[in-house]
């Protein structure tokens, strides 16, 4: 899993009938020290989670299985809201 | 999931059999703010997607999950076509 912020989110009318009604959020990951790292993307939210908190999220198949039976078809979910984290300095 | 502008199509006479009632598009990933970033990438399309749109595409085995790909040998489907994206900062 990695730690992420949320930027924003998706409007999307037209899609897979088993993404209707979950939420689509834009991520960019970031470091330990909060700095942004490597590309944006977009996560489905399994949570509640809301532009500006700091998140993390799974990437791959299993980013579906909070919303299991159904087969949602992503490969990165939202599964935790970040309330702080430290670092063994 | 990535965002990306559908640029083209791909017409292939000779393919996997599970492949042969598949659309196939030609994308460009980009950011939230539209600007291109990585390879052009061939994805399966289930939403009736057309050029010029920005599509939301799920990537690796998670493709298999979009409607109608049960089984079919693809690692990037078109799930959904974004209307808008919102981005806080």
């Amino acid at each position: 899993m990695q730690l992420a912020r949320v930027i924003g989110d998706l409007v999307v009318t037209r899609k897979d009938e088993n993404l209707t009604g979950i939420k689509l959020m834009v991520l960019q990951p970031i470091a330990a020290d909060g700095s942004d790292v490597g590309r944006t993307l977009v996560a489905v939210d399994a949570v509640g989670a809301g532009v500006g908190e700091t998140v993390f999220f799974v990437r791959g198949k299993e980013a579906s299985f909070p919303f299991y039976p159904t087969e949602v078809p992503t490969d990165a979910g939202i599964v935790g809201i970040v309330d702080h984290w430290d670092i063994e300095s | 999931m990535i965002l990306a502008k559908v640029v083209g199509t791909v017409v292939a006479t000779r393919k996997d059999e599970r492949l042969l009632s598949a659309k196939l598009l030609i994308s460009r990933p980009m950011d939230p703010s539209g600007k291109p970033e990585g390879t052009y990438l061939v994805a399966v399309d289930t939403v009736d997607a057309g050029v010029g749109e920005t599509v939301l595409i799920v990537s690796g085995s998670s493709a298999r999950m979009a409607s109608g790909m049960k089984d079919c040998p693809v690692d990037a489907a078109v799930v959904g076509i974004v209307d808008a994206v919102e981005v806080g900062d």
